[in-house]
C-alpha cells in the first residue's frame, strides 16, 4: 500500500526503482556478508556480531550518494566495489574480498536495504 | 561457485554426532541418561495420576509402605548405582593414559581467550608450537595434556570427546580421536571472563599419510618473504612491536603473550576460531580487534595506515 501511494504521489521512487538489482537476492547477500566476515571492519544494522570499526558503519548506506566518497552509488559500481574495492576506487583502504560476481550482486542488493527510505 | 572461505565450516559444532570412539561413549551415555529420565518421569506422572484420579483400592495400594520401599528406595538405589558404575566404566578410557608409544601427544593451554598448542615428542618436549588449531591423523588416539596459566577453561570438541577442565596448577589428560577426515569445531566450555564466548578453535583430521606430510613440512618455518610488499610488512611487524607478544620462528619476534604466528597464514580462522582467515579479516583484526572481540588482550592499531595494514596482512598470509 505505501509503495502504491508513493507511485501515485510520484514524489520519490521506492528504493527498488533507485537501485535496480535484477536477479539479485538480498537475503542471500546478507548470508554472504556474515560468512565472509565483512563485519570484521564494518557495523551492519541487522548483524549483531561482529561490529568492526576499521571501515565505516553501513547503517544508512542505501541513502548515500557516493561509494567511499569517490564514485556514484550505482548498482554495477557497488557490486564491483564490494568484490574488488581498489579496482573501482584506486587506493581504497578496503581490500579485495573472496566472493564471486553473483555473490557480489547479492551483497549489493543487501546493502541497498540498509537505511533505505 | 563459492570462492575459498570455508574457514568456519564445522561451526557451530553438532553435539550428538560423534566422529570417534571417545565422543561415541559420551553420546551413548547421554542418550541412556535421557532415556532413563524420561522413563522415571513417566512413572512419576502415572503415580500422580493414580493419586489424583485413581480408584480407591489402587490409591490405597500406592500409598502403602511396600510401594515406598520398592519404588521410593530400592528402585532409585539400584538404578542410580547401576548407572554410575556403567557410566564410569564407559568413560574411564577418556582420561586413562594410552599404552606407551601408541598415542600422539600434544599439550593445549587455555589462555584468556585463545589456545596455545604444542606438538610433543615421546619425551614430552615441544616439536612444534602453534595456536588455535589442532591437526590430527585419522584413526589414532591423541592424548592431550590440558593446562592453564590463568583461570579455569574447559576443552571441548563435541564430536571427538567429552569436556575436560583446564585447571591452573594441574595437568589433566584428555583423549580424542577422529575416525573420519574433517573439520571439527571446539569451544571453551567453562566461563573464563570477558570474551569467553568468543574462545573457539578447530580440529582438522587428515588421512595418516597426508598428516605425516603436513608434519614434515612444519619441521622448518616458512621461507622469508621475497616480494617487496610482504618484506615491508615483515619490517612493520617488528617495528610496530608485534613481536613483543607474538612469536614467528626464524625471526626476532619471540613474544609469548599472544598466539604463535609462525604458521598463521595456514590457519582456517582468526581471533581463536571466530573469523574466517583472509586478507580482509586479517586487516580488520589487526586494525581494531577490540571492536571484534571486546576485552581481548591485543591492543587496537588505529595508528597504522591502510597501506601498512595491508602490507602486514600480506606478510602474515605468507606465514604458511
Ligand atoms: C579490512 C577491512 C574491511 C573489510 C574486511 C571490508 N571492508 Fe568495506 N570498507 C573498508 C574501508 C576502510 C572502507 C572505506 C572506504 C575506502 O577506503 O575506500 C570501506 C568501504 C565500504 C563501503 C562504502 C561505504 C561508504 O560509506 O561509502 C561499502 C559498501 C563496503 N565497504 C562494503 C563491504 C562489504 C560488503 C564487505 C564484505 C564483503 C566489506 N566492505 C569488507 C574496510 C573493509
Ligand atoms: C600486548 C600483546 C600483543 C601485541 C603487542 C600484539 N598482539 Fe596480536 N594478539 C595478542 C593476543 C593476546 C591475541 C589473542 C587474542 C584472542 O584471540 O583473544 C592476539 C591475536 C592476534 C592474531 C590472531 C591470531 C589467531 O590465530 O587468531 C593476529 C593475526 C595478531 N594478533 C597479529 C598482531 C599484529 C600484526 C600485531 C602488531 C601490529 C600484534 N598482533 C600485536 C596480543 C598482542
Ligand atoms: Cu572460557
Amino acid at each position: 500500500m505505501p509503495a502504491t501511494l508513493l507511485l501515485l504521489a510520484a514524489c520519490k521512487p521506492p528504493p527498488e526503482g533507485r537501485h535496480p538489482m535484477a536477479g539479485a537476492d538480498a537475503a542471500a547477500g546478507r548470508a554472504v556478508v556474515e560468512r565472509v566476515g565483512c563485519g570484521s571492519c564494518h557495523a551492519f544494522p541487522d548483524i549483531a556480531w561482529p561490529r568492526g570499526a576499521v571501515g565505516p558503519d553501513l547503517s544508512r548506506f542505501a541513502s548515500q550518494t557516493m561509494i567511499a566518497g569517490r564514485v556514484p552509488n550505482r548498482p554495477d559500481l557497488l557490486a564491483a566495489f564490494v568484490r574488488n574495492a581498489p579496482a573501482v576506487v584506486p587506493g581504497s583502504a578496503m581490500p579485495a574480498m573472496p566472493i564471486d560476481e553473483a555473490e557480489a550482486r547479492d551483497v549489493a542488493a543487501y546493502l541497498y536495504t540498509l537505511g533505505a527510505e | 561457485m563459492t570462492v575459498a572461505v570455508e574457514g568456519l565450516s564445522g561451526w557451530p559444532p553438532p553435539v550428538l554426532d560423534p566422529a570417534g570412539p571417545y565422543a561415541g561413549s559420551v553420546t551413548a551415555l547421554t542418550w541412556v541418561l535421557i532415556g532413563m529420565a524420561v522413563a522415571v518421569l513417566l512413572i512419576v506422572l502415572a503415580a500422580l495420576y493414580i493419586a489424583l484420579f485413581g480408584k480407591g483400592e489402587l490409591r490405597r495400594r500406592l500409598g502403602g509402605e511396600k510401594v515406598i520401599w520398592i519404588l521410593g528406595i530400592a528402585f532409585p538405589t539400584v538404578v542410580l548405582t547401576g548407572l554410575l558404575v556403567w557410566g564410569l566404566t564407559l568413560t574411564r578410557h577418556l582420561s586413562a593414559p594410552a599404552a606407551e608409544g601408541t598415542a600422539l601427544k600434544m599439550r593445549v593451554s587455555g589462555e584468556m581467550w585463545w589456545w596455545r598448542v604444542d606438538y610433543l615428542d615421546e619425551a614430552g618436549s615441544t616439536l612444534m608450537a602453534d595456536a588455535n588449531e589442532l591437526h590430527i591423523p585419522v584413526g589414532r588416539t591423541v592424548e592431550i595434556e590440558l593446562v592453564s596459566p590463568d583461570v579455569v577453561h574447559s576443552f571441548w570438541v563435541p564430536q571427538l570427546s567429552g569436556k575436560l577442565d583446564m585447571v591452573p596448577g594441574r595437568r589433566n589428560l584428555i583423549r580424542i580421536q577422529a575416525d573420519r577426515p574433517g573439520t571439527y569445531a571446539g569451544q571453551c566450555a567453562e566461563y573464563c571472563g570477558g570474551p569467553h564466548a568468543l574462545m573457539g578453535f578447530m580440529v582438522i583430521a587428515h588421512e595418516p599419510a597426508e598428516w605425516a606430510r603436513w608434519l614434515a613440512r612444519r619441521r622448518a618455518p616458512p621461507a622469508a618473504p621475497t616480494d617487496a610488499q610482504a618484506q615491508r610488512g615483515g619490517q612493520l611487524f617488528l617495528a610496530a612491536g608485534c613481536g613483543a607478544c607474538h612469536r614467528i620462528a626464524g625471526t626476532p619476534a619471540n613474544g609469548l603473550a599472544g598466539p604463535d604466528l609462525t604458521y598463521v597464514g595456514a590457519r582456517r580462522t582468526l581471533g581463536a576460531g571466530i573469523l574466517p582467515n583472509h586478507r580482509g579479516t586479517m586487516m580488520g583484526w589487526i586494525g581494531d580487534s577490540q571492536a571484534i572481540k571486546p576485552g581481548n588482550r591485543m591492543p587496537p592499531y588505529r595508528v597504522l595506515s591502510a597501506e601498512q595494514l595491508e602490507a602486514i596482512a600480506v606478510y602474515l598470509e605468507g606465514r604458511r
